[in-house]
């Protein structure tokens, strides 16, 4: 995992709430055996015809709007565990989502593939919404050691949460399964003395 | 990946580190809550300020998210850490007709036989097409006996909060998190809070488990229980089946919750006793006395408590694209001016999309396919329900009708009691087992523009096929769906 540095980026707009990882990435889309490849059909039936020619009113498809960040209505990513939603994600190129509310597994599987999921408030979002209209070039400033989000369109601020573990893991470019290993005889040690064996 | 992890604090031994000594009891946990006591059984450790190191019991793993997650362990030179503890299933991308031969689609046979090979590398238990025990996941671990009361139970699948019917804490994970646990049999998780739904009451004749879930999501929105781990409790719930108690605690992922468990009780244990992977004899009675401790205590504190009242449930249907959009069968889709700024975009996309308008009813609309199967609704109950509608009827000439039961085992049963014949009688024909049209991976999709009245999970668009509109209700709705041709009210 790359380590991941602040961020100052324009941003697509995506104001729709309750994205489901299967607009995501469809289901047909999750046949691959590796992780490569799926930044192309991010948000295939949004994005593509069914002949393959792009729909030319999807954000994705506007050359207007290009960035490091995603920012999506309230509730990303719910649904499915797929990680194939995070690897298409990442695969596009976005580094950072930011919405008001997402779903938990995505929720993880955007931190152990070092994508940032940034969590604002509702008004702030909106914000987001309003200075990308007005405004296409407008930016945002993501700084995860200190844990703020800036719109530097209107110079609002706000502090975002993220669990201090995952936060050094992202900064460091650490991943679980590192941690897990290094726990080997605590794993044993449990396995001898548990309330009940299965 | 730098193998520098050590320089990430570790945090003592929770409180509850130190609980075994073999006393047959489960510890009070955290705040007396069942979801507490079964937590604080499985913690290994507890990273400073950060999440627990939670020990997994069972691991079920299927075709589409676990490809990556071998490869991972052969990158890092890893050998599956407790094989036995790991079982491996064919479901989400496979035909249901003709699984004897090879499966045509190339990239789905390629994923299929990978993870044959990569059961057979790492010496893992695969049940694979054609065998006996094969099905879809959540459908399989209950009826071999893999899930038991007390557990922690993962799969790289969201509906893997079915198996919490059993009193187990079960719940999807993404590929990362399956790596994890073939590598380390453990998983780091944040502590969900916890909630209570108790569903007071008994229901009315012809209203199932599905439409309670449905009932429930409705109320509480398709995010409405994010972050949350509920125990779904009261008289309603302790008189369903085990076969319902899936189908609720299945359908817990679609309020967001991380998972959804019900304490285990008679019915139960009745259920799990003399399945082919649970314990016997001097073994079973050990398991029943610490099974028998598995409960909430009286005085126990959730996070967040919701009582519904059963009586008021009816058939349930969905009319959006996510399970939150339901209302009762007879009731009117919203009107514009029910729902809030922020969501008119995403409710009015939402219904274009379904072809509907705000305040439309549903009954009596023609629909085109119906769906009986999946995780949620594929067991031997649904069937009986769903024929004992159908029975001296006649499926409706406008429909196309998937009938698709959730493992072998179920469609032994459907043959035992004679169910295929009359489903046959009535028009019906029985696939063979597989997730099938719930995410149409394979070729059961719905055509685009078409509308499928579904027993499955999820309405998403185009989740049954590019163009697909998925209509989510009980066996009981479907089957009269399928006879009448329209959606029809059968109570």
């Amino acid at each position: 995992m790359e380590k991941f540095q602040t961020i100052t980026s324009t941003y697509v707009p995506l104001p729709i709430e309750n994205v489901d990882t299967d607009q995501i990435i469809p289901a047909r889309f999750l046949k691959a055996t590796t992780r490569e490849g799926f930044g192309d059909n991010l948000f295939a039936d949004w994005r593509y015809n069914k002949d393959g020619s792009p729909k030319t009113d999807f954000v994705l498809n506007n050359p207007t709007y290009r960035g490091d960040i995603l920012v999506a209505g309230k509730n990303f990513g719910s649904g499915s565990s797929r990680e194939h939603a995070t690897w298409a994600i990442a695969g596009y190129g976005f580094k950072v989502v930011v919405s008001s509310f997402f779903a938990d597994i995505f929720r993880n599987n955007a931190l152990n593939n070092g994508i940032l999921p940034v969590i604002v408030s509702d008004a702030f979002l909106t914000e987001l919404f309003g200075s990308v209209a007005k405004n296409p070039k407008a930016t945002l400033t993501v700084n995860l050691e200190e844990q703020s989000i800036r719109n530097n369109e209107n110079g609002k601020t706000e502090s975002f949460e993220i669990n201090p573990y995952k936060k050094e893991c992202l900064l460091k470019g650490l991943d679980d399964i590192d941690f897990l290993l290094s726990n080997k005889d605590k794993i044993e040690a449990y396995e001898k003395n548990r309330p009940f064996v299965y | 990946m730098q193998n520098n992890s050590s320089s990430i604090n570790q945090g003592d031994l929770s409180p509850s580190g130190g609980v075994g000594g073999g006393s047959l009891h489960a510890p009070r946990g955290q705040k007396g809550a069942l979801f507490d006591k079964i937590w604080d059984a499985h913690v290994v450790t507890t990273v400073k300020d950060g999440p627990t190191q939670l020990y997994i019991d069972r691991h079920l793993v299927h075709e589409v998210t676990s490809p990556q997650a071998f490869a991972g362990l052969r990158e890092r030179g890893l050998k599956v850490f407790r094989p036995g503890q790991t079982t491996l299933t064919a479901d989400h991308n496979i035909p249901t007709m003709g699984q004897d031969k090879p499966i045509r689609d190339e990239i789905s046979r390629f994923q299929v036989d990978t993870l044959a090979k990569n059961a057979k590398e790492f010496g893992l238990t695969y049940y694979g097409l054609n065998n006996p025990k094969n099905g879809i996941v959540h459908v399989i671990g209950p009826e071999n006996g893999y899930t038991q009361p007390g557990m922690t139970i993962v799969c790289g699948d969201s509906h893997t909060s079915t198996h919490g019917a059993f009193g187990a804490i079960a719940f999807g994970i993404g590929t990362s998190e399956v790596e994890m646990v073939l590598s380390s049999q453990c998983i780091l998780q944040t502590r969900p809070k916890t909630m209570r739904i108790n569903f007071e009451g008994k229901l009315n004749e012809g209203v199932s488990a599905k439409d309670m879930a449905l009932y429930m999501i409705w109320q509480l929105t398709t995010g409405g229980a994010t972050g949350y781990f509920v125990e779904y409790a009261g008289e309603a719930v302790r008189n369903l089946t085990m076969e319902e108690r899936m189908t609720l605690c299945n359908l817990s992922i679609e309020m967001g919750a991380r998972g959804g468990l019900v304490a285990p009780d008679e019915t139960t244990f009745n259920y799990v006793k003399g399945r082919e992977f649970a314990p016997k004899g001097e073994k079973w009675d050990e398991a029943l006395t610490y099974w028998k401790t598995l409960k909430s205590d009286a005085d126990a504190v959730f996070d967040k408590e919701i009582t519904f009242n059963a009586s008021e449930i009816k058939p349930m249907v969905t009319y959006g694209t996510n399970p939150g959009m339901g209302m009762p069968i007879d009731g009117t889709i919203p009107a514009l001016n029910d729902i809030d700024d922020a969501g008119k975009i995403s409710f009015e996309k939402s219904l274009k999309y379904m072809g509907f308008e705000p305040g439309q009813k549903l009954e009596g609309k023609p629909i085109d396919y119906v769906f009986l199967g999946s995780c949620t609704n594929g067991r031997i109950e649904d069937f009986r329900v769903f024929t004992n509608y159908v029975k001296g009827k006649k499926k409706a000439g406008n429909v196309t009708a998937w009938l698709v039961p959730g493992s072998w085992q179920v469609r032994k049963q459907i043959e035992a009691e004679g169910l295929d014949k009359i489903l046959e009688e009535a028009g019906f024909e029985l696939r063979q087992p597989g997730c099938s049209a719930c995410l149409a991976m394979n070729d059961d999709k719905v055509p685009s523009g078409k509308y499928a009245v579904s027993t499955s999970n999820r309405n998403f668009e185009g989740r049954q096929g590019p163009g697909a509109r998925t209509i989510l209700t009980s066996p009981l709705v479907a089957a009269a769906a399928a006879v009448n041709g329209r959606i029809t009210n059968p109570i």
